[in-house]
């Protein structure tokens, strides 16, 4: 029987992950927040236990030399979540016994071979997900058990002495403060963004006489950088409220949301605009004639042939829209929008990597909720 | 019916269709022929008015069509095209019920004109939940026509429905279509340009060229009695004369009261059809035999010449 490699990427990935394990540092041990640790590796973490989590690994390599079958596919999905899970329970571990010996200040934090295994473990049991089944729903089922454990972890306090979640109990009011106000960004930006985009769109549509000077500005403005333009907002609109007193008590100024969610409608604009033109211009013209010669009027056209047929295209250019503007509400933070951007620059200027960690982290869980949200919408809806 | 009173139609300053005089009488299957651009697209939507006429005055049922309301109106009148452009998000039930629904009819009406139309197009009643994508293209196009007869117009348009289909395909809407006008006697405008479509469809054939209607009148007549070279050349002088042959039935020709015993063929063969009988039988005489697959007559192949003088 020849060796063959059957499936590169969990090989690569596996590869990847010993060395990262092995190589960089596992946790990072501070005397108190603000001073630098020193890293930890593997082989000091859990009285040498830490060596353990190779076994995975090494079990993932294995793997891909077999053929990838159903069975093989799940051991190797079983692995890398083992994987996934026990990083996470060493690292809580170690944080809770390094605690015990240790001053009350000091802070364990999760170091780069940390993160970097855990993102690798995360790909592997993607992969091995994404070959086992092509049905939107099941991927999304399986992709989410694979955090049950690890919420149940965090829920149980098993996680408390990491540095990451000392931070967050500082910062519980903080936090969830950030949290409203990030989705209040995101509500904010969408909903004046479609109630623009659409009718745009639509009439981009109508008329393609205008619609390249629409795309060229809209395109200009997607040039701008977003700091550039949250800053040149500051004058006009500070100018505005001095003006008329009046907006001041409506929320508009320099700075703070105002600025913010028109900034971040701007920029939504591209894609949603774009969007609605391709998906109604990908309407098949014939349907069109058909429907206007069996005598349906206008809008009857447009509400039911050409918004069913052209809504997956928009939801796409939504989705792209949504991700966009949880990524730049970050941004905001930076003329007083709040946020989780406003956590992460606190975090930066006391370079305080935890805190950075604590408003980083939830972003990115809100962008791949959002992300995944209108995967199954659209899959929802192509399958009718 | 229908009446075309020198009608103009202009598209950036030139004229697509110009001084067009035409009647369309009830029941009669019309067919417009012509080469591509020649105004017979756009002289069927001006009759749904999905394109507008400038100039001169078009009556349907006696009134200028400019004072219906053209909604109103199109729901009065079926519409197929040669791409379907079926709802490719509604089932075929669906798609065939847009304008009863449009007119407001009420669900059991609609459904059991559904299935009186999959009955009509010889399809079967579980086709009624599937998609458009789901069929063959001459299904789709037998949807297509389903849908555009579904609430019963009074007039059919038909925009070169037939065109995308594969020749087998075509042959059998073709004749499908030939019995639904013989069943209903709808008026039927169909717009082509394959000529052997036309001449075995049409009860009146109109060619056009540049906007202007060449000659009009039966198939046999514009081939036996072209008004110029135009239309000669357009029949097509080496086939000509078997254009002429599918004009004319095997039962009409046949000699009453001879008979040969040996295999028959049935009278609404077409004399094409016959004739290509002669030869691959290498004889010159065909028995005929008729609907009730009783002895009707002999063909002879002489029988065939006699087709010049209609």
């Amino acid at each position: 029987m020849t060796i063959r490699v059957h499936n590169r990427v969990t090989l690569t990935l596996a590869l990847l992950l010993t060395a990262a394990l092995t190589a960089l540092p596992f946790l990072n041990w501070a005397p108190n927040r603000l001073v630098s640790g020193q890293p930890l590796g593997l082989q000091q973490v859990a009285n040498g236990l830490g060596w353990w989590l190779l076994l995975p690994a090494l079990l993932l390599m294995l793997l891909a030399f077999w053929p990838q079958k159903r069975t093989s596919l799940a051991l190797t999905l079983l692995c890398s979540e083992t994987l996934f899970i026990a990083l996470i329970a060493a690292g809580g571990y170690a944080a809770a016994s390094l605690a015990q010996q240790g001053h009350p200040l000091a802070r364990t934090s999760l170091g780069s071979g940390f993160w970097l295994a855990a993102a690798l473990a995360l790909l592997m049991a993607t992969d091995a997900i994404s070959r086992l089944t092509r049905q939107a729903l099941w991927r999304l089922l399986l992709n989410a058990q694979i955090w049950l454990p690890a919420v149940f972890l965090l829920l149980s306090g098993q996680l408390d002495a990491l540095s990451l979640l000392k931070e967050y109990a500082n910062r519980r009011d903080v936090f969830d403060q950030a949290l409203s106000r990030h989705l209040l960004i995101l509500g904010g930006t969408l909903l004046p963004a479609l109630l623009i985009g659409v009718p745009l769109g639509w009439y981009c549509c109508r008329r393609p006489a205008i619609q390249s000077s629409v795309f060229a500005t809209l395109n200009i403005i997607q040039t701008v950088p977003s700091v550039a333009l949250f800053g040149l907002l500051i004058a006009p609109l500070s100018g505005l409220a001095r003006e008329f007193p009046a907006l001041t008590t409506l929320g508009i100024s320099g700075i703070g949301m105002a600025p913010a969610l028109i900034a971040l409608v701007l920029y939504a604009l591209l894609p949603l605009v774009r969007s609605v033109v391709s998906g109604l211009q990908n309407v098949p013209q014939a349907v069109i004639e058909t429907a206007r010669g069996m005598g349906m009027s206008g809008g009857q056209i447009f509400r039911q042939v050409e918004v069913p047929l052209a809504l997956p295209v928009l939801l796409a250019g939504l989705r792209v829209t949504a991700v966009q503007t949880i990524g730049m509400a970050v941004i905001a933070a930076l003329i007083g929008a709040g946020g989780f951007g406003a956590v992460i620059f606190q975090g930066l200027l006391s370079s305080a990597l935890d805190l950075v960690m604590l408003g980083v982290i939830p972003v990115i869980a809100l962008a791949v909720a959002v992300d995944t949200l209108f995967k199954l919408l659209l899959s929802g809806i192509q399958r009718q | 019916m229908i009446e075309f009173k020198e009608v103009s139609k202009y598209f950036a300053g030139k004229a697509a269709v110009s001084d067009l005089t035409l009647h369309i009488a009830k029941g009669e299957f019309t067919v417009l022929i012509g080469t591509s651009g020649c105004g017979k697209s756009t002289t069927l939507k001006m009759i749904n008015r999905l394109i507008e006429h400038d100039k001169g005055a078009i009556r349907f049922g006696g009134e200028e069509i400019r004072r219906f309301d053209p909604q109103a109106l199109r729901r009065r009148m079926g519409y197929v095209i040669q791409s379907t452009g079926l709802f490719p998000h509604w089932t075929v039930e669906k798609n065939i019920a847009t304008v009863p629904k449009l007119l407001g009819w009420s669900k059991p009406q609609i459904d059991a004109r559904v299935s009186e139309l999959l009955a009509l197009l010889n399809m079967e009643e579980t086709f009624r939940h599937r998609y458009p994508h789901q069929l063959s293209g001459g299904q789709q196009q037998r949807i297509g026509v389903a849908r555009a007869l579904a609430a019963d117009p009074e007039v059919l348009l038909m925009d070169e429905p037939f065109g995308a289909l594969d020749p087998v395909t075509r042959a059998t809407l073709q004749q499908e279509i030939a019995r639904i006008h013989r069943l209903s006697g709808k008026t039927i405008v169909l717009v082509t340009h394959d000529i052997d479509e036309a001449l075995a469809l049409a009860d009146r054939l109109v060619l056009m060229d540049g906007g202007k209607v060449v000659q009009q009148g039966t198939p046999t007549a514009l081939l036996t009695k072209p008004v110029n070279d135009f239309v000669r050349r357009f029949f097509g002088q080496s086939e000509w004369g078997i254009r002429l042959l599918s004009l004319g039935l095997a039962g009409e020709a046949a000699r009453r009261g001879e008979w040969l015993e040996e295999e028959s063929i049935a009278e609404t063969l077409t004399l094409r059809e016959a004739l290509s009988l002669f030869i691959a039988r290498g004889t010159d005489r065909l028995a005929v035999r008729d609907s009730n697959q009783q002895p009707l007559g002999v063909l002879h192949f002489a029988d065939l010449l006699r087709q010049k003088k209609p």
